[in-house]
């Protein structure tokens, strides 16, 4: 229980007889907030004459209980994984990343325009791997401006990275009307990756293996952020600027290489979501997966084991959800309501905690 | 490109600045309130887009355009009153929460949309202007920028108004304390929390009235997500003018320029992807960031909540 990691408030060493209450209250407050958003959300269901018994019925056997639906949800938590992981490193070293979009996107675009490109004349698993390394490096490349200006003029990278991101849209919106336009469709979109060339499927069922690039790399963010001296830098820099640059080390760098990271993280999504699941992409398209993703790892108290699972929990909801929008004509913008309420729902469990333990001490 | 410089594109040009300008200096002006108060609002785009929403609706609904306007303002400030509430007196996280009212704005006024206009899209009628007499006369500005809807020339004198408060008022002077330090304002024996409290309220209401605008004049339509960004802009604008509503107006109108290219050079006869036009404002942004970001300076209790009595 070393990495108690939380947004404000002090950490106590939990005691041995304690240790269990500790964690107790830990799973408490994480579940808290997920119960009240369901409630408040159906609420608001019920505000606009739907059901939301049924609604959440029919999210919840399209999303996980049906064999398709669930398989569309463990595909969809591979990308969701790598931004959340891109999410931790920055959240962990105190850097707001909030560009996530923006670096995603770009990095899909490009990917979807080379790899039929190279496809062609280079074996699959090569064709692959520079799809994968082309996207970590364009995300991080739209990191650069935002890192170069925190790390050296101090400027708010909220402010950069949001900008980054509209910046960022516009311009893979640009790319897929001028420059990789498939010639031979009507509606702007690039070439289409066949279905041969993309990322594996797991065993006999139509998971990508998106998720488990996903999975390792929200395991190797949390060892490296809990279990290596470059996170414990990293960690150190985030609770306190002033004092890790006393302590030596240099915060710059350090900045630039957080940014790098998480927005390489972000453009990794970006390659997994083309050559797993979509294989073109279409003008327009933006799922803006990224600032969804920004209150599930706050949820998971930027534990990488913990993300896991809410990212989990947000796959079923979105991809039922998709399902619930066709059937039950509530448009899949109710997710963004549930995720609103659900960041305020976490807010209020934080504070309810820490007045509980103020009043206990 | 012949017709570049005619009378009709240098109107066009004028009048889409101011257009586009003016939702976002509303917003700039509204963030820049709380800004001075210590309250990094980040949900302002949500303030914007639900005020966009509300104000649309009440036009629609009573055919007022006062009334849409009142409605976009108190929009805006439903949203901040959570922010209120959640960051001022709970003390919880401006950034986190300010997401939230974002996402959540985003969302329910989709939802919203969706359920009341998906299928018939009704417009509002074009709003009537108030020309100005002699003036408007003017060649090329005097249509563009004398013989608009009053609503413009209110929110002008809004800039006039804040300064004056900034600079010589009590409240000005509260404000200022609030965000530069807060425990020196308690100590003088105002309220820390009413302050804040106050300045985030204002910002709702100015933001508000910005979206109402867009969807009121700009559209005359409500679209989901028709803000696009603008809040942020409007958080630029503030961070940049570095405490002074005026250089808010500057600043807006020449973003707003950037914003109307596409219609000006639309009616000139030069026609550009409107993605490319999209990217200008925000390239924009960076650029006056990269050139000037080391000297946007912000009060020092920014983003921080204040507890009497801590350390």
């Amino acid at each position: 229980m070393s990495d108690t990691t939380r947004i404000g408030g002090d950490v106590l060493p939990a005691r041995r007889n304690g240790a269990r209450r500790e964690r107790a209250r830990l799973v408490a407050m994480a579940l808290l907030p997920v119960l009240g958003a369901i409630v408040l959300s159906g609420l608001v269901l019920l505000a606009l004459g739907v059901n939301p018994v049924s609604y959440y019925g029919y999210v919840l056997d399209r999303g996980l209980l049906n064999p398709y639906g669930l398989q569309a949800t463990l595909t969809r938590t591979g990308p969701l994984l790598l931004i959340a992981a891109g999410l931790i490193v920055a959240f962990r070293a105190g850097i707001w990343n909030l560009g996530g979009d923006g670096q995603f996107l770009l990095a899909a675009v490009i990917v979807a325009a080379l790899g039929p490109l190279l496809a062609p004349a280079l074996p699959v698993w090569l064709v692959l791997l520079a799809g994968l390394a082309v996207g970590a490096l364009v995300g991080a490349a739209w990191s650069v401006l935002p890192a170069l200006l925190k790390a050296y003029q101090g400027v708010n990278e909220i402010i950069t990275t949001l900008m980054m991101t509209f910046l960022g849209v516009s311009f893979a919106n640009v790319l897929v009307k001028l420059a990789f336009r498939d010639p031979a469709t009507t509606v702007p979109q690039t070439r289409t990756l066949a279905v041969a060339d993309r990322l594996p499927r797991l065993f006999d069922t139509t998971v990508s293996s998106g998720l488990l690039i996903g999975l390792v790399a929200i395991v190797a963010v949390h060892l490296l952020m809990t279990r290596t001296a470059f996170g414990l830098k990293l960690r150190i820099v985030g609770a306190n600027p002033r004092a890790a640059i006393h302590a030596g080390l240099n915060v710059p760098l350090l900045t630039m290489a957080t940014f790098a990271i998480s927005a390489g993280l972000a453009g990794l999504a970006g390659a997994v979501e083309i050559m797993g699941v979509q294989g073109n992409v279409r003008a327009d398209w933006n799922p803006a997966y990224s600032l969804t993703v920004v209150p599930l790892v706050f949820l998971a108290r930027f534990n990488g084991f913990a993300s896991i699972a809410f990212v989990f929990l947000f796959s079923v909801l979105s991809i039922g959800g998709e399902s619930a929008a066709r059937r039950t004509g509530v448009p899949n913008f109710f997710t963004l309501v549930v995720v609103a309420i659900l960041l305020i729902m976490l807010g209020i469990t934080e504070y309810l905690d820490q007045r509980r333990r103020a009043a206990g001490k | 490109m012949s017709g570049l410089f005619t009378e009709a594109f240098l109107t066009s040009l004028v009048l889409g600045a101011l257009t586009a300008g003016l939702p976002l200096m509303l917003a700039g002006l509204g963030e820049q309130i709380s800004e001075k108060a210590g309250v990094l609002n980040i949900g302002i785009e949500g303030m914007m887009l639900f005020g966009a929403y509300l104000g649309f609706l009440v036009a629609y609904a009573t055919g007022s355009v006062w009334l849409g306007f009142l409605g976009g303002g108190l929009g805006g400030m439903l949203v901040a009153a959570p922010m209120a509430l959640f960051c001022i007196r709970m003390g919880l996280s401006q950034i986190v929460i300010g997401i939230a009212l974002t996402l959540g704005a985003e969302g329910l006024t989709a939802l919203l949309h969706h359920f009341q206009f998906a299928q018939s899209y009704p417009r509002l009628p074009a709003v009537e202007t108030l020309a100005i007499p002699g003036l408007s006369a003017i060649p090329v500005i005097g249509p563009a920028l004398f013989d608009r809807p009053p609503i413009v020339y209110l929110a002008v004198l809004a800039v006039a108004a804040t300064a004056y408060v900034f600079r010589s008022t009590q409240l000005g002077l509260a404000l200022q304390a609030a965000g530069d330090k807060p425990a020196a304002l308690d100590a003088a024996g105002v309220d820390v929390v009413r302050v804040r409290t106050f300045a985030v309220f204002s910002t709702g209401f100015l933001a508000g009235i910005g979206g109402a605008f867009m969807s009121q004049v700009g559209a005359g339509i409500f679209v989901p997500f028709m803000t696009n960004g603008a809040g942020f802009i409007g958080i630029v604008l503030a961070m940049q003018a570095r405490g002074r509503p005026l250089w808010v107006l500057a600043g807006a109108l020449l973003f707003g320029a950037c914003l109307s290219a596409t219609t000006a050079l639309q009616v000139a006869g030069v026609s550009i992807p409107t993605d490319v036009i999209q990217m200008l404002p925000f390239a924009a942004v960076l650029m006056v960031l990269v050139l000037f970001g080391r000297r946007a300076s912000l009060p020092p209790a920014l983003g921080t909540h204040y507890v009497r009595g801590a350390r």
